[in-house]
């Protein structure tokens, strides 16, 4: 008997359980799962000129990935660009989330203003730092008195679209790394300095270790989006810079491929490519962090 | 001990300016060139910071050559029924999922953390095929459909439910409330800033994204924000003030939003930038 009811509870709550996921799940096997599939199986296909015809060739097309200087070359610019913006946006931003986490007059309005890039679209951010970096008629160049090709010298491009793509994301790391911090109590920097560790030294010893789990999240997920560039490049770069083939990135390559050439085949090459990279890293991740990261 | 507090003090205060004049240098440039002439902007001997007379005719003019009530209205729209979609669905499944014990659970949030994992393009080729062949191409639904579930925000909503006591279901259990009168009158109204959060992230994300919309609507009245911009910025090449009075009109009242709600956004996205 006890039996009998434990089991009408269970299917109750089967019942129940399935009507409230039955709209995200078919959601997602609809938007999401089926579409990697899709995405995977069109990759063995050739798309015919104007996106007409789809003709099963195999691995060809990755063949022609491992043997494209292009796709390599977009790889190499994407690689750049997240060396540059991780690191530095995720330094300066926990320096800054070090320095705001005090009771001190204007820390509102400091995080606000910080935070502002992460409010603005970013085709209007790309719009004003290539005014900006603009070699002849741009504040910086004038105001400092350079004469510095920012994003039409092939060899520093990548690196200037990376700088831009670090003044972005600053705010938005910083409100990461604050809200990690306000979990951190405050007896432990009290003992700090009763042991006489000055600010600097509790930063490397308290703060760092401490926020750790937070860093890793924020690691991993900058990087993962450090990877998928893509406004900054097709807003900054016009069809016509001499520095566009330095610059684009996988996500750019496959954008053009798909969308502008509908080379819906290519395209999917490119963007399996690109998943089999973002999981060999975040895997690797995870092996890295039981070195660094500290959980209580 | 007390002046050496008040150095310290001074060169934070200084280190928190000059990274502020940085974030803000940007957004003057963008309010000074849009008031200036173009053969301003083109001159260098001497190099012009102030508008000698601040002219609002790039702002009349854009305003006329892009229809920036329709860009509002579709980018809003767009936003609005992501939210919508993304909450629901989300407080459902993350009720379900944090609370419930039921046969296949495990799978289905298996699928709600390999779309996480996954990077967000390798779903755009079969999600465009999708709405061509359903001939929706241009349309509103097109720019919701991607984000109409939202793996990112159930992970969330499931990480709030799993915050809350347990005895707040069982005494509602012994006051005869089954799991759909549990859910919805005790449960659900606790995780509100969890959805809040939700509706910024989503919000915030949605304004944001450039390549969906330019990939399904290319129709000039179906166009956002962002992708108009982009799309002028193909034509109007180097007429700096109307780029920047444009890009102005398009990022202004976002950012008066953010001013107003600032406490909202900063805690929206530490809570759902966090919880992971």
């Amino acid at each position: 008997m006890k039996n009998k009811k434990m089991s009408s509870q269970q299917k109750n709550e089967m019942l129940w359980g399935w009507m409230f996921i039955l709209p995200t799940l078919i959601g997602l096997i609809v938007l999401n799962i089926v579409p990697i599939f899709q995405t995977i199986y069109q990759s063995f296909f050739k798309t015919g000129d104007f996106g007409r015809g789809n003709k099963f060739v195999g691995f060809d097309n990755y063949i022609k990935v491992f043997s494209d200087s292009e796709v390599w070359q977009s790889l190499m610019n994407t690689f750049k660009y997240a060396i540059v913006e991780v690191p530095l946006s995720i330094c300066i931003a926990l320096v800054l989330a070090a320095l705001l986490n005090r009771k001190m007059k204007g820390r509102t309005i400091y995080r606000t203003i910080i935070f502002l890039p992460m409010v603005t679209a970013p085709a209007a951010i790309a719009m004003v730092w290539r005014w900006l970096l603009n070699s002849k008629f741009g504040l910086i160049n004038n105001a400092f008195g350079l004469d510095i090709q920012w994003v039409s010298d092939p060899k520093i491009a990548i690196y200037s679209i990376a700088l831009i793509g670090v003044w972005s994301i600053i705010g938005y790391n910083m409100i990461l790394f604050l809200s990690g911090l306000q979990e951190i109590p405050g007896d432990y920097y009290e003992a700090a300095t009763i042991d006489g560790a000055t600010g600097i030294k509790s930063f490397f010893h308290i703060t760092i270790p401490l926020l750790s789990p937070t860093i890793f999240f924020v690691c991993i997920t900058r990087i993962i989006g450090g990877l998928q560039v893509f406004d900054l490049i097709y807003m900054v770069m016009d069809k016509t810079n001499p520095a566009l083939s330095k610059t684009q990135s996988l996500v750019y390559l496959f954008y053009d491929y798909a969308f502008s050439q509908k080379n819906l085949g290519y395209g999917s090459t490119i963007v399996v490519l690109l998943l089999v990279i973002t999981l060999v890293i975040t895997v690797l991740q995870m092996k890295a962090q039981k070195k660094w990261v500290f959980y209580n | 001990m007390e002046n050496e507090k008040n150095k310290t003090n001074i060169v934070v205060h200084i280190i928190l300016i000059i990274i502020s004049l940085t974030m803000l240098v940007p957004f003057f440039w963008m309010i000074l060139t849009s008031f200036k002439t173009v053969s301003e902007t083109m001159q260098v001997q001497p190099f012009v910071i102030f508008p000698k007379e601040w002219k609002i005719d790039s702002f009349s003019t854009v305003m006329k050559e892009m229809n920036f009530f329709v860009l509002y209205k579709n980018t809003l729209l767009m936003i609005f029924f992501r939210i919508v979609c993304a909450v629901l669905t989300a407080t459902l499944a993350g009720y379900a999922f944090a609370r419930l014990n039921f046969k296949g659970k495990n799978f289905a949030f298996t699928l709600v953390l390999i779309q996480m994992m996954v990077p967000v393009q390798i779903f755009l080729i079969p999600q465009y095929l999708m709405i061509s062949k359903m001939n929706m191409l241009n349309t509103t639904f097109a720019l919701v459909f991607p984000g109409m579930v939202s793996a990112f925000g159930t992970f969330l909503l499931r990480q709030a439910y799993m915050g809350l006591p347990k005895d707040l279901e069982e005494a509602a259990k012994i006051d005869g409330c089954n799991i759909g009168q549990t859910f919805l009158f005790i449960m659900a109204p606790l995780t509100r800033s969890a959805m809040v959060a939700l509706g910024i992230f989503t919000a915030l994300f949605g304004f944001k994204d450039l390549m969906w919309p330019m990939i399904v609507n290319t129709d000039k009245n179906q166009l956002v924000l962002s992708s108009a911009l982009a799309k002028m910025q193909g034509q109007f090449v180097t007429d700096y003030p109307e780029l920047m009075a444009a890009s102005l009109i398009a990022s202004v009242p976002m950012i008066i939003i953010y001013i107003l709600f600032q406490k909202q956004f900063i805690e929206g996205i530490a809570t759902s930038g966090g919880k992971l």
